[in-house]
């Protein structure tokens, strides 16, 4: 170990040990800076997990065509050599309603209530892949779809996620928003700190003026002290996050039993995990180099 | 005795120091003292002792004349090289500016970690200058428990743990009653005997008379 680590380290015990010299003033900031990093954090993470889910839906648009119920074989055939010649269409495929209730009665909870049924309220269907193209064509397809003689409905299945993304993009901006009014609240409970802190050792910054400290040495505990308020301040905020979506799991779970489907929030990745903590350590050092900057100069032996 | 134009620590110039509000503290005051000197600085209260002192370790500035410190001119370092001048000096302050919020061990130990020493070697030097002044029992009280005699040995020692080649001492002796203040001078003769440059400020005539040191008597300002 170097002499200068060894330095580094001892400046880094003594500002641990004045951060809970008094344990409540010590953990009252960093949860104060915790839940402020919480709900950008929070938020982003839901943002991201919704992001997966647009994905997931919208990366393969379908466009379901539903028949009327007195379509005939004939009219059927003629529908799908009309689709597969169809120049946006890449491939389709024939439900027929049959298949289409079966598959309804596996795929939920519903089969008690479907086995009920007197007949079957379905009618016979085409699933059209539609080549790649943005929502405005994929809409114009599905109009186009529509106009087709026999045809009852046409609905595109990924419509909803373009409004998703749309509306993601609004919540992209309001967690940018927040995230920065937060920070700055971040760096002005740092900077305060660190006044008052300065504020009570002005004899001891006096005295260490006076017999040769460089600047260097005095800025150095502020500066660790902020960083690791920041450090400590992060790292509650990413277990708040983790307790909140343990929960939300929970009650996801509890959920996705009633519709037999299986969706679960993701927690933040590795990577968002460790800018998280970076970006809090960043904030609570630059919160204490402001206010070194701002008010040790100030203090001038004499 | 052709020496000291070899070997000067401290030079004053021809220096004024003029405060804020236009109060001529020190006038045209010019003089050398030579390495492993031994000065006495004297004169009535109001005299300048203190700002001259200050100006030797550029806590104050001369408005005009130069004071040179190990043939430094202090009036021109840039701020970035102060604090190594500072190192150098060991400096006992008329308001002892001790820190009470830490004991008597850590109070010596500062100006070591200001240097960065290593935390072994650290520790032998703080009980060796405790062990100087006759503080080594009192490690870890709080200096606000201490006599007045034992606070001005403490500030001695933390002066003197860094082993400076200068000594500047500011009424040392102010307060203290005879027996105290033969303490100390012992302390700063022994200090002496080793090499030190030393410049102390008294008014306390009891400790000159004996004495053959020089002396460097200011009256209102101006060196006699
Ligand atoms: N910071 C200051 N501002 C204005 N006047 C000062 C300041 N410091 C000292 N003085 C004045 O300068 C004169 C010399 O002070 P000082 O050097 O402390 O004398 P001594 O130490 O010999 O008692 C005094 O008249 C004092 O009032
Ligand atoms: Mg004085």
């Amino acid at each position: 170990m170097t002499r200068a680590f060894a330095q580094h380290l001892g400046v880094l015990r003594a500002v641990l040990r004045r951060m809970f010299s008094s344990k409540l003033a010590g953990s009252l900031n960093i949860l104060v800076i915790g839940i402020a990093l919480s709900l950008p954090a929070g938020m982003y993470m839901l943002l991201q997990n919704a992001q997966g889910l647009v994905a997931q839906l919208s990366g393969t648009p379908q466009i379901s065509l539903f028949l009327n119920m007195d379509a005939k074989t004939e009219d059927i055939d003629r529908l799908h050599k009309q689709l597969a010649q169809h120049p946006a269409v890449a491939g389709v495929e024939f439900v027929a309603r049959a298949q289409a209730l079966e598959q309804l009665k596996q795929g939920t909870g519903l089969s008690d209530l479907i086995s009920g049924l007197q007949q079957n309220p379905l009618p016979d269907a085409f699933v059209v892949h539609p080549k790649p193209g943005d929502a405005q064509s994929l809409d114009a397809l599905r109009g186009e779809l529509a106009k087709l003689s026999k045809v009852s409905e046409a609905q595109l299945d990924s419509a909803w996620a373009y409004k998703l993304e749309a509306l993601l993009k609004f919540g992209r901006l309001a967690v940018l928003i927040l995230a920065s009014l937060l920070s700055l609240a971040l760096i002005a409970v740092t900077f305060n700190t660190i006044r008052l802190q300065i504020l009570t050792q002005r004899d001891e910054i006096e005295v260490a003026k006076l017999i040769g400290a460089t600047d260097g040495f005095i800025r150095r505990p502020f500066l660790y002290f902020g960083a690791t308020q920041g450090l400590f301040g992060g790292i509650m905020a990413w277990l708040i996050v983790a307790a909140s979506l343990l929960l939300l799991n929970r009650q996801l779970g509890a959920l996705s039993q009633l519709y037999a489907s299986q969706f679960t929030l993701h927690p933040l990745s590795f990577g968002d995990s460790l800018s998280l903590l970076l970006f809090s350590v960043y904030l609570g050092w630059l919160g204490a180099w402001l206010s070194v900057a701002r008010h040790l100069s100030q203090i001038e032996p004499h | 005795m052709w020496l000291i134009y070899f070997f000067k620590m401290i030079t004053f110039n021809q220096v004024h120091k003029r405060y804020p509000g236009g109060y001529e503290a020190l006038k045209n005051v010019s003089f050398d003292i030579a390495e492993g000197e031994m000065v006495f600085l004297t004169g009535h209260s109001g005299a300048g002792k203190s700002t001259l002192l200050k100006l030797i370790a550029a806590i104050e500035r001369p408005n005009s004349g130069s004071v040179l410190v190990n043939n430094q001119n202090i009036g021109a370092l840039k701020g970035g090289a102060l604090p190594y001048l500072r190192r150098n000096l060991g400096i006992i302050f008329q308001d002892h500016k001790l820190l009470f919020d830490r004991n008597v061990f850590d109070n010596v130990l500062l100006p070591l970690q200001i240097c960065g020493f290593e935390h072994r070697e650290s520790g032998k030097r703080v009980r060796a200058a405790l062990d100087k002044v006759g503080l080594l029992k009192r490690e870890k009280s709080n200096p606000i428990a201490l006599s007045g005699g034992e606070q001005q040995r403490l500030c001695i020692a933390r002066a003197i743990v860094n082993r400076p080649s200068i000594l500047l001492a500011d009424e040392p002796t102010g307060n203290l009653d005879a027996a105290y203040a033969r303490e100390i001078m012992a302390i700063f003769n022994s200090f002496h005997q080793v090499g030190a440059t030393l410049l102390i400020s008294t008014h306390d005539e009891s400790v000159l008379q004996d004495s053959g040191v020089r002396r460097l008597v200011l009256k209102e300002g101006v060196l006699q």
